[in-house]
């Protein structure tokens, strides 16, 4: 076993021991910030909880999470069913919804077969069928594992995103980049742990759009700490990052040279090391006033860079900019970058909607994968994409040949992997003729998430914390999977 | 539980028995089960063991001793635990034995095997006789004489006698009391939340008297800023927000509940009545407005708006977080844990939590919140609900009603009979046109005054009692077995008033003197807020598995005490913070630290960082921006731009954060706008919680997000300006006299000389860096100064807000201590 235990060799009773003089020890000198990697239970609410570290040799350093707010439709992207187009306007057969639960929308209503509009062709090495849509994507194709067979427990937009994101539909829980930083703790001084990155625009379908919540990044039971990062699009990148008016970086300095001298005069009389975190926080934050800027200056970017993302990186707030953005936070040892992009819930008008989507998309996720791999950084980076579920098979609202709606639809969808010590050029799992029903390797998402951590050299199982009587963990009581077909 | 022989375990036992490690725990140090033993078995035996009867493993269960299949039954020759004989207690082999098909807990269970420390507490219980004992906090507190005290000079307080005497134990005395401005800035900030005035500070010094201490204690307990300190944690406690929570996060307005918390607090309701109100305010003959105010308690969870889900599922999702709100705010209960299965760790099965259900699913009321239109809507406001206009609001309201009754009486007169619709002549037309207009004109008059009139949302039964059943698996429309209503088995059976258990019958439950968590909860999280950590410290959580108190008896001391004062919150709180053992110096010696790192002996006063909205209330106090008003309509201080659009939905209403102008931006903190889905930075980044879940403690961290934002926050940093700028206006013969009131205004202490120099020094440096750089002054100071300033005032107001910013900055600023 590689867990990184510098005391695993030692008898219990003395690990105990040790264990309690290194932690009182670690209060004291409080080395919050990328302490030593060691097996200490989390000492909840001193503000300094060590990294439980890993557990087994891990694939991949960092992560970034593509998630698609509002559900793509898996029929129209990925999941290829050439004969639905003669099922054109007929019913689903009864034998492969098995009155299964829909939604408020379509509930008691006609569940009438809408096939793609879209063309699909063999692409890559394995010639996996891709969509006109994706014309970017698919010349990454043989860098991608799409995973046709995804589901999911919850069919709202609301509770979906937040058992995608937290394990579980309740509110309240931590979600998967704070597990990460409270895992692994930190690889850099510089930046956060964990950062978000939210699309301000989006070009299809404005109309209905699902709202995010703080809680997809939030930290839940796990000290704050652990929480991402927002991003903003606008003003300061991160809250209250600039000084105010009439102060520069010198006299910021001067100010905290003050601030520092009276802590430490406090600190030896009162003798608490939380004292020195504040310290050592503090001047995190002052460098972070000059990391953060240069994080997110472009000016450096050469011109061959830019155009690979395509036009809209110019565009503050885009999907384009911010898959740019993501790829510099990994450079820079961020371990985990989630994005989200708002838009895909096509109830009605989906194809046009769905074109306006995949122009926001395309281009720039291809051109992360290509960037990253240019760098030699995707043998290390998972990059992952998916949304909170997929879409029916039946259409929704006016129903023609090239106009059609879909509603949501937990039972399958498809998301795609890729680097990461994941198995490229692949599709893995599959649904029925209608994309209904999941009839070859199902992947639920928390088993996506376990294999997330896997990569990670994580052992989702043993990454826990306590909390109201139980010791919590991603991936749910249920009991999720690694998905090994998938690894490399 | 697979029993099989096992000869090599003889020597294996042998070589245990006599191995030294096992005889860790000193002598006079006797194991108990509840301390030693009980929550052992709950983390890891539990689990395959325990209350769960659906995936309980060998049909062996550990939790109760005298069950079928419990420990002391004979299963096929073998039994888990033989009193006073570990060679015959099966339970003894599994936990030491190092097969790996016979180690208990097996290794695919994830959890770990005892520890040696664990191992030999479970031989000298087995040795001893393996008795269990009724799990603690389900037992009725126990009255205990006083310890009797044998310091002459501390521990007068029934407190410090049960805190003495276990420091004692340990061979630890208490730390000297706190300095006079010390002991003022503690206890004026847990009590009320702010720091003292200098006047205070002053007045405080200057009182000689041997009831100076209580004196203060009374006056801040008398201040209406007691009530709205005591209402933060208690909305936390209740997740109140302002918004739904859910899909389009909608406004909903519930602040005339917050209101009547920060009343109750002020005008000490008895905690009983504050529990029974919440519960079933709705259910009394005829509720006072407060009751049934406060009966929005059930009204404050999660809820969906119309259109998405189904009705029925998000009904059952509304109830059952009913339910977890009651478990957790009144009981320390995690009875949602039952919800799909039974309890794991407590003896909660789901039978009990749907016959719990069964008191909160009787709702008259929607399941969703309605459509986005009507004037519902824009209020925030869903059926039922109470209205609770002003004696003006309501004659206006009056007024246009006589009116618009006029109209609509001439309109009907104007109204053609029926078949002569086509003989109206123009005149007519035109008139009522006319009419018609007014009569939109007055309503929309009329339903501006409403807008503005108080409403809550409150509790209402059914007439008809909605039957309820065990949801298999905690799924909506997978009803099991029909359940009627009652309280869990293990507690004390619920008296009923009539034919039918009501709401009202539970919440005299709740706080019958026979319970034997509500007075224990509700003490622990007193202490908590006093403290900084609770007696227990899992404060949500008085289960299994939740922490056993770190003083037992002091902890039923002070709930028995409670509930003999008549739930009496004040004098409560005055008992804490009159004892020594909370008026102790929190500085710690190394020794100290090495005995007791996180202070649960508290043989020194603790110290801890400040929740978000002290933080915040505090600088604007500080700095005499603070405005006092209270209640009313939740405000918007400013927040950074956009943070609401980039997450909600179009049509989310409101979907732009508008900051309020003015005065407004600087009430306290617990008047804040509340969004679920994105609540205020200013709260979030210090660990205040989404309030999508009830949370009994938060979290305590320190990150450099709450560093940065300290330094920067706008209204920060105007509280900055604004101090240095009052300071200046004060008639101060020198520097050295305003850095001391600078100092004191901030800090509530003078600084030393050390502190004094590097204040100095500093004020010289920002005079020297102003003077070469005045746009910067200029930028600093705009909108500060008046016209025709000389470039000096500039500079010395730069420089003087540089440094109140600094002390602003300080530890000890966000550090209670």
């Amino acid at each position: 076993m590689n867990f990184k235990n510098p005391l695993s060799t030692l008898d219990p009773l003395q690990q105990y021991q040790n264990l309690q003089s290194r932690r009182s020890f670690l209060r004291y000198s409080a080395m919050g910030l990328g302490a030593a990697v060691f097996g200490s239970m989390p000492t909840r609410g001193s503000g300094i909880t060590s990294p439980r570290g890993t557990h087994f040799t891990p694939k991949a350093k960092r992560v970034i999470f593509l998630f698609m707010a509002g559900a793509p439709s898996q029929l129209d992207l990925f999941d290829y069913k050439p004969d639905l187009h003669k099922q054109f306007n007929k019913p689903l057969p009864k034998s492969v919804s098995m009155g299964q639960r829909v939604t408020a929308m379509t509930k008691g209503k006609d569940q009438i077969v809408a096939p793609s509009m879209f063309k699909f062709a063999p692409k890559g090495q394995n010639g996996i069928h891709m969509c006109e849509l994706l014309p970017h994507l698919s010349k990454r194709v043989d860098d991608l594992c799409i995973i046709k067979s995804t589901h999911t427990d919850a069919i709202n937009h609301d509770p979906a995103k937040t058992i995608f994101c937290t394990g579980s539909q309740i509110p309240g829980k931590a979600s998967l980049g704070s597990w990460l930083s409270y895992g692994l703790g930190s690889m850099n001084k510089n930046l956060p742990d964990f950062m978000v990155l939210n699309s301000a625009f989006w070009t299809g379908g404005t109309g209905n759009v699902q709202a995010l919540y703080s809680r997809l990044w939030g930290s839940g039971f796990l000290p704050s700490k652990h929480q991402g990062v927002s991003l903003q699009p606008e003003g300061d990148p991160v809250l209250f990052l600039s000084n105010p008016k009439g102060v520069n970086r010198e006299s910021r300095k001067k100010m905290l040279d003050l601030v520092t001298a009276l802590n430490q005069e406090h600190a030896s009389k009162l003798g608490d090391p939380e004292i020195q975190t504040t310290i050592a926080q503090q001047e995190m934050a002052f460098r972070m006033q000059a990391s953060v800027p240069e994080l997110t200056d472009l000016s450096g970017e050469p011109k061959h860079v830019l155009d690979l993302y395509g036009p809209e990186v110019e565009k503050s707030g885009s999907f384009a900019r911010n898959c740019l953005l993501a790829r510099r936070m990994i450079e820079r040892d961020v371990r985990f970058v989630q994005l989200f992009h708002r838009g895909w819930d096509h109830h009605v008008g989906l194809p046009k909607k769905l074109r306006g989507q995949c122009y926001d998309i395309d281009q720039p996720a291809a051109a992360l994968i290509q960037d990253l791999k240019n760098r030699g950084l995707l043998d290390e980076t998972l990059v992952v994409f998916g949304g909170e579920f997929g879409r029916t098979t039946y259409g929704q609202g006016k129903l023609a040949r090239d106009n059609y709606g879909r509603d949501h639809h937990p039972r399958c969808f498809t998301t795609w992997m890729a680097g990461g010590g994941i198995k490229s050029g692949i599709t893995y799992g599959q649904t029925d003729d209608f994309s209904y029903n999941v009839v070859e390797n199902p992947v639920h998402v928390n088993d996506f998430n376990a294999t997330i951590l896997n990569q990670l050299g994580i052992d989702h199982q043993r990454l826990t914390f306590p909390f109201l009587g139980l010791e919590q963990r991603l991936t749910g009581v249920e009991g999720a999977k690694v998905v090994k077909g998938i690894v490399s | 539980m697979n029993p099989k022989v096992n000869y090599p375990i003889l020597t294996l036992l042998a070589l245990l028995l006599s191995f030294p490690l096992f005889k860790a725990r000193s002598a006079e140090q006797k194991v108990t089960f509840s301390r030693d033993i009980s929550p052992v078995l709950s983390k890891k035996c539990f689990q395959c063991h325990g209350p769960d009867q659906e995936h309980r493993k060998a049909d062996l269960r550990l939790d109760k001793p005298d069950a079928e299949d419990g420990p002391f039954t004979n299963h096929d020759g073998y039994q888990s635990l033989v009193p006073g004989d570990l060679e015959k207690s099966e339970l003894w082999y599994r936990i030491t034995t190092d097969d790996e098909d016979d180690i208990m807990p097996p290794p695919d269970s994830n959890l770990e095997t005892l520890t040696n420390k664990e191992k030999a507490a479970f031989r000298q219980w087995i040795l001893d006789g393996a008795k269990y004992e009724t799990f603690w906090a389900f037992e009725e507190p126990k009255t205990k004489n006083l310890p009797p005290v044998e310091s002459d000079d501390w521990g007068y307080n029934a407190i410090d006698r049960f805190i003495l005497e276990r420091l004692n134990q340990e061979g630890l005395v208490p730390s000297p009391k706190a300095d006079k401005r010390t002991l003022i800035r503690r206890v004026s900030l847990d009590l009320t939340g702010l720091p003292p005035t200098p006047q205070d500070i002053h007045s405080f010094l200057e009182d000689d008297s041997e009831t100076a201490y209580a004196d203060m204690v009374d006056r801040l307990l008398g201040s209406p800023r007691y009530g709205e300190h005591m209402a933060k944690y208690w909305l936390d406690l209740v997740r109140f927000a302002d918004t739904n929570g859910l899909h389009h996060d909608h406004y909903r307005e519930v602040t005339p509940y917050r209101d009547w918390v920060i009343r109750s607090f002020n005008d000490n309701l008895g905690y009983d009545d504050f529990v029974r109100y919440q519960v079933a305010g709705d259910l009394y003959d005829s509720p006072t407005q407060d009751q049934l105010i406060a009966s929005g308690f059930n009204r404050l969870h999660l809820i969906i708006d119309i259109g998405t889900a189904l009705p029925e599922e998000s009904f059952t999702r509304n109830v059952v977080d009913r339910v977890t709100a009651f478990g957790t705010a009144f009981m320390g209960l995690t009875l949602q844990c039952a919800s799909c299965h039974d309890h794991k760790y407590d003896p909660v099965t789901t039978k009990d939590f749907y016959q719990l259900f069964a008191f909160f699913n009787n709702f008259d009321g929607g399941p969703e919140t309605g459509g986005r239109s009507g004037l519902d809507f824009k209020r925030g406001l869903q059926k039922p609900y109470i209205e609770m206009p002003s004696p003006h609001q309501q004659s206006q309201i009056d007024a246009y009603n006589v009116e618009i009754e006029k109209l609509e009486t001439t309109l009907k007169e104007l109204a053609p009979k029926e078949g002569e619709e086509d003989s109206i002549s123009e005149e007519t037309k035109t008139q009522q046109a006319s009419l018609k207009e007014k009569l939109n004109e007055l309503k929309k008059a009329r339903d501006e005054v409403r807008m503005a009139v108080p409403a809550a949302l409150i509790m209402k039964e059914r007439e008809e009692i909605r039957p309820a059943h065990i949801l298999k698996r905690g799924v909506y429309d997978q009803p099991g077995e029909p359940v009627e209503r009652n309280t869990p088995g293990f507690l004390p059976p619920l008296e009923s008033t009539g034919d039918v258990k009501s709401r009202m019958d539970l919440a005299n439950w709740v706080v019958s003197p026979n319970n034997p968590l509500t007075a224990r909860v509700a003490v622990n999280r007193f202490w908590q807020q006093c403290f900084g950590t609770g007696l227990v410290k899992t404060s949500e959580d008085f289960g299994a598995q939740g922490e056993r108190p770190s003083h037992p008896e002091l902890l039923d001391y002070l709930a028995l005490q409670f509930m003999e004062s008549g739930w009496d919150v004040k004098q409560l709180m005055r008992a804490i913070v009159l004892s020594e053992t909370y008026q102790q110096s929190s500085k710690i010696t190394p020794a100290l630290r090495a005995k007791d790192p996180e202070n649960r002996l508290l043989a020194r006063g603790s110290r801890f960082r400040m929740d978000s909205e002290m933080v915040r209330d505090q600088i604007l106090m500080a700095s005499g921006l603070l405005n006092h008003e209270m209640h009313g309509k939740s405000v918007k201080p400013p927040q950074p731009a956009k943070l609401w659009e980039i997450v909600a939905m179009p049509s989310s209403y409101p979907r732009t954060y508008k900051a309020d102008e003015g005065k407004k931006a600087y009430r306290r903190s617990v008047y804040t706008f509340w969004k679920r889905g994105l609540p205020p930075p200013q709260m979030t980044i210090f660990d205040a919680p989404t309030r999508e879940a009830c949370i009994a403690r938060r979290e305590r961290t320190n990150t450099p997000l709450q560093a940065l934002m300290l330094m920067n926050e706008p209204q920060f940093f105007k509280a900055a300006t604004h101090c240095a700028q009052s300071l200046l206006e004060q008639q101060v013969p020198d520097d050295r006299e305003r850095i001391d009131k600078a100092f004191e205004t901030i800090t509530s202490h003078l600084p030393d000389e050390k502190e004094h120099q590097a204040l100095f020094q500093a004020l010289e440096t920002f005079r020297e860096h102003y003077s070469q750089n005045k746009d910067a002054a200029d930028a600093l100071t705009a909108g500060f100064l008046e016209d025709g300033s000389s470039e000096d005032d500039s500079i010395e107001l730069a420089s003087w807000t540089m440094l109140a910013h600094a002390l602003l900055n300080l530890d000890i600023v966000k550090t209670r201590q």
